[in-house]
């Protein structure tokens, strides 16, 4: 990159410190804002009075006697006993990740190797699937994991998010494969390695941009789910976004909405640390050279 | 019956003091599937108090039970042994015949249950009810004084009195109501077709019939209602519909029973409006005397397929989770139970008095869920005003025959 | 790569999906061919807390005997597919015939609510697909431009429209564009119109619904495209630049040509989400302005009585658009196969 910032206008630059700010407002202001009404109480932070009120806060004063409050995350956390629920997600997402990531690597360095025309019809059913939309696939899983008695654990969530998810993996990490040059494996295959062995030994050290691309998608679908968990997770094994739709309430109960604001703040900051840890491996991989095209 | 039953109640309070947890000689698995508020959660909990080495008592409350319970209910044997349920939601339980009459249990253990708590279908007891809710009115006592009225008993004294509070400059669009396009919008057709009276379908089959005289007016009295109503009615759930309320927005609406106590309380409103919250009994309309509301319960059934040892278990875990030992300070102020030893607050003034009135109990017909999402999916076009009322009634119809069809309820 | 070879590697993929969604799918076909079998309807008395009532109910000795009869419901062919609430065939028919224009004709058919349904769902697919792509471009250009050390918290803002669960983050700009809202309230401060409300409008509804689309999956884009551009070729650049071409040159004969393939993926998955749009209309309390084809598989499995062979029918139908839809770029990935 550095041989382009050389070449860099001043105009360039403008625009694109312009373009970076735009969007950077666009992007953090709404979550921003979520921080701070989180230290609110639900009547400012969802004034139908007056919008200011979230900034200012009248009857958080009023209520709580400061222009703060922590009962959000108190709530949440230690009256809800949301860390079971985090704890859940973690669970469910290291596991959807590593399994999605091990299946997909090897279907999609098969699927960009492969030259005879099944490899393509596989991709496009596989795309078939995917436009299956999940509501009517896991209303159809109900009956049949209660039969079995399956319904209700982690593994069936993990399993079944896997399942869902692999038309994607497959897809992203098949594109992927196609820019690792085939000179590389081969070249591999010629000095007696077998297919494997060039996978395991040449392929893998270079894969992992777009791997660990893939496994933030993997981990973000996992970790944002609603649609699977509510359904199959039983109460003590629940997730964090169903735990977090359970604050909301229904039509004949009021709900805790603003646990469920607390509880999406407090989750999102282990995040700003995984990402900050990722965007380095992928610069890690790009630094190690290997990528020719 | 319930309100003489309730009243006698109120004066046994302080007397009785039954003892809690009497669960019986019972042995197996209780399994407990229903929606997550507090109201349930207090019945799970005395449930719960029957557990022992020899019975294991599980829950799963979440606010997606209605989408479980039936599948949960299906396999042999039942992952839930009961299911929580209201008597909208026992049909899709009654309709694939997942559930057990109870009339042998309560012979046996349950002569102590109420009887106008026993649901009894075609001569069968199939659950037993514990709670009650209803819409009715709710207003402010001050904005109703400032302009001179008394609280409205019809829904043509509502739109007066919202005429004259918006004439007043006092509010712009005085009246609320949870108008959301969907599930909330049928339920107020629901309500206000049967203030004017209205047969939802020919006597005795699955035809529906709601594109007559009686369904016009009940879509034109929402028209008049929804112009002093804010221009986002259409999206506004009973949950938006009391924040405008606590906003100090509005000033009349109806209202869920189970709602208005947070209305009350000094949370989230400011003191000119919480102290000022009033309920009132359910409105007629167009001079009938029917109220233009529904009554509702929530109460327990008892799986099929369970093995008669979990059945009998799971009767007993359930009655005592619905027996008076469950009722203390904290819980008495959760619902409108329908328990021995329950005393009403003001908050619930409004339920009993749509009881009073004379009420209808929401329709408990096998095929009216379908009318009730065909109705929400079909009214919002005519309420924004792009098509007649008679055209609306019309696509309703045509959406439900369509429905009922695939259902079988139809040839 | 031998056949063998081929199938060990894609087999663990392969059981996956065809336990659970080639096995779902081919259920809910046979599913959307069939109704359920007739209901026997008899009158009873029902009593409870507020009284007895005659009523009717199903009369479940006489059809728990049809049902046994037939485990999975009355064969239906395409009725289904073909009735009111889908491809609404006759209504259809009706409505050519006595409308006296293209206009009546128009408005007939989105009173149908698969049309009506079609009609969102095209326009937002249509729309929000090319501008996730080109602003996912632009920002990953803009991104990978940025100060190594500034990339990290550059990338981590980017994702948050992603990140944060769209359960909570639509509730928090649904009370955002409200017109006492903050974004409401500067729309009408912009528009000079102090009773301006989107929610209450339904091109406006429309319009929020797209940026929100577009605000959603930008990260998407723009986090393959970054990956994307970490991979491209210096040297290929170098020798460009050598040759005197220009920054722009530079994109356009290079980073865009090693992009392209990526194009086609994100192109792919953003046409089929975007046809699939659901989230969005629930959480901004759309229904009555815009529906979808999930929305309406929801709407179905939603309702006291779950109408499954309807979700069933319009799950196929979805699966049919998306195919109608993806032709083109599926022509393109064949050409590029048969390339290679």
């Amino acid at each position: 990159m550095t041989v382009q910032a050389q070449k860099r206008s001043h105009l360039l630059n403008l625009v694109l410190i312009a373009v970076l700010v735009i969007w950077m407002i666009l992007a953090a202001f709404p979550f921003l804002w979520t921080l701070w009404g989180s230290f609110k109480v639900e009547g400012d932070f969802f004034s139908k009075a007056n919008w200011a009120n979230a900034l200012t806060g009248p009857l958080t004063i009023r209520e709580t006697g400061g222009s703060f409050t922590g009962d959000g995350y108190h709530g949440a956390w230690i009256k809800e006993a949301f860390g079971l629920a985090a704890l859940n997600t973690m669970i469910v997402c290291v596991f959807v990740v590593t399994i999605s990531l091990t299946f997909g690597t090897l279907g999609g360095y098969a699927l960009s190797r492969s030259t005879y025309r099944y490899a393509f019809w596989f991709l496009i059913i596989a795309l078939i699937f995917r436009a299956m939309p999940p509501i009517t696939l896991v209303s159809g899983y109900l009956p049949v994991f209660f039969n079995w008695n399956l319904w209700g654990y982690l593994p069936t969530a993990i399993v079944v998010l896997v399942a869902i998810n692999q038309p994607f993996t497959l897809w992203m990490l098949h594109s992927f494969f196609k820019n690792i040059p085939k000179d590389l494996d081969e070249s591999a295959m010629v000095d007696g390695c077998n297919r494997f062995q060039a996978f395991r030994h040449v392929i893998v050290p270079v894969m992992w941009p777009g791997v660990i691309t893939t496994g933030l998608f993997s981990f973000l679908l996992a970790y944002n789910d609603f649609a699977v968990t509510a359904m199959i997770l039983s109460k003590e094994n629940q997730t964090m976004v169903p735990k977090i739709s359970s604050f909301l309430g229904t039509t004949q109960t009021k709900g805790n909405v603003m646990f469920a604001v607390a509880a999406v703040v407090s989750a999102t900051a282990p995040l700003f640390v995984m990402v900050l840890f990722f965007q380095r491996q992928i610069v890690s991989g790009l630094t190690a050279g290997a990528v020719k095209g | 019956m319930l309100l003489r039953k309730l009243t006698l109640a109120v004066s046994l309070a302080l007397s009785a003091n039954v003892a809690f947890a009497n669960c019986g000689d019972i042995s197996g698995t209780v399994s407990i599937v229903g929606n997550e508020f507090p109201a349930i959660q207090t019945v799970a909990k005395g449930a719960a108090a029957c557990a022992s080495d020899a019975v294991e008592v599980i829950s799963n409350l979440t606010a997606d039970h209605q989408k479980i319970n039936l599948a949960g209910m299906q396999g042999d044997p039942a992952e839930y042994t009961t299911a929580i349920i209201a008597n909208s939601s026992i049909i899709a339980l009654m309709n694939d015949d997942v559930i057990r009459p109870l009339d042998d249990l309560i012979a046996e253990h349950g002569a102590d249950i109420p009887k106008s708590n026993l649901i009894t279908i075609d001569g069968k007891v199939m659950a037993v009810a514990f709670m009650a809710n209803s819409q009715h009115l709710a207003y402010r006592k001050d904005v109703l004084a400032e302009i001179g009225v008394e609280p409205p008993t019809t829904y043509e004294e509502l739109l007066a009195a919202a005429k004259m509070i918006r004439e007043k400059g006092i509010m712009e669009n005085p009246v609320g109501g949870a108008y959301k396009s969907g599930w909330n919008l049928a339920q107020e057709f629901v309500n206000m077709y049967i203030g004017h009276g209205g047969e939802f379908y020919n006597a005795g089959t699955a035809e529906v019939a709601i594109n007559n005289p009686q369904g016009v007016a009940t879509l034109e009295m929402m028209k008049a209602l929804t112009e002093y109503m804010n221009p986002d009615f259409l999206t506004h759930d009973s949950n938006a519909t009391n924040a405008e309320f606590e906003a100090g927005n509005t000033a009349l609406m109806n209202m869920w029973g189970s709602r208005i106590g947070v209305l009350m309380d000094d949370e989230g409103a400011e003191e000119v409006v919480y102290s000022n919250v009033a309920v009132g009994g359910p409105m007629t309309v167009g001079g009938g005397t029917t109220p233009a509301t529904t009554l509702w319960w929530d109460g327990w059934t008892v799986a099929k397929n369970t093995s008669d040892e979990n059945a009998k278990a799971t009767f007993m875990a359930m009655k005592n989770g619905t027996s008076p030992g469950i009722l203390n300070d904290d819980t008495m102020g959760e619902a409108v139970w329908m328990i021995e030893g329950y005393s009403p607050a003001p908050v619930n003034a409004g339920v009993f008095a749509s009881i009073k009135a004379g009420a209808k109990p929401y329709p408990m017909l096998p095929y009216h869920g379908l009318l009730h999402t065909a109705l929400g999916d079909n009214l919002s076009d005519y309420l924004q005003g792009k098509e007649s009322a008679e055209q609306a009634l019309a696509d309703t119809e045509a959406a439900y025959t369509t429905a009922a069809k695939e259902k079988g309820f139809l040839n | 790569m031998k056949h063998k070879t081929f199938f060990w590697f894609v087999l663990p993929s392969s059981l996956a999906m065809l336990l659970f969604i080639f096995f779902p799918i081919v259920s809910v076909l046979i599913q959307s061919v069939h109704v359920d079998t007739e209901q026997v309807i008899k009158e009873v008395t029902n009593c409870g807390p507020f009284g007895c009532e005659t009523i009717t109910a199903v009369d479940q000795e006489a059809t728990q005997a049809l049902k046994r009869e037939n485990p999975i419901g009355r064969f239906a062919g395409f009725t289904t597919y073909l009735d009111r609430r889908h491809l609404a065939i006759d209504e259809v028919r009706a409505a050519w015939s006595t409308s006296n224009g293209i206009g009546s004709f128009i408005k007939q058919l989105v009173n149908l609510p698969f049309y009506k349904a079609m009609s969102f769902t095209l326009a937002f697919t249509f729309i929000v697909t090319p501008l996730v792509i080109i602003f996912g471009f632009i920002i990953a250009v803009a991104v990978n431009s940025a100060a190594k050390w500034m990339r990290g918290p550059l990338i981590f803002f980017s994702l948050l429209p992603m990140l944060v669960t769209p359960l909570i983050g639509a509730l928090i700009l649904f009370w955002m564009v409200d017109a006492r809202g903050i974004v409401g309230n500067a729309l009408q401060y912009l528009a000079g119109d102090p009773t301006l409300s989107v929610k209450a409008s339904t091109p406006l509804t429309w319009i929020m619904l797209m940026v929100y689309g577009v605000w959603h999956s930008a990260p998407f884009a723009f986090i393959v495209y970054y990956a994307g551009l970490q991979s491209v070729n210096q040297d290929t650049l170098e020798s460009a630049m050598i040759d005197g071409a220009s920054r722009w040159e530079q994109i356009r004969y290079v980073i865009i040509p090693h992009l392209l393939p990526l194009t086609t993926f994100i192109a792919l998955m953003q046409l089929m989400d975007n046809f699939r749009v659901f989230e969005p209309i629930v959480s901004f309390s759309a229904e009555a302005h815009a529906t979808s084809l999930s929305w309406a598989i929801y709407n179905d499995l939603g309702g006291e009585t779950r109408q499954l062979s309807s979700a069933a029918a319009t799950s196929v139908l979805t699966i049919l658009g998306i195919c109608i839809l993806l032709l083109p770029v599926l022509v393109r990935t064949w050409r590029d196969f048969t390339r290679k």
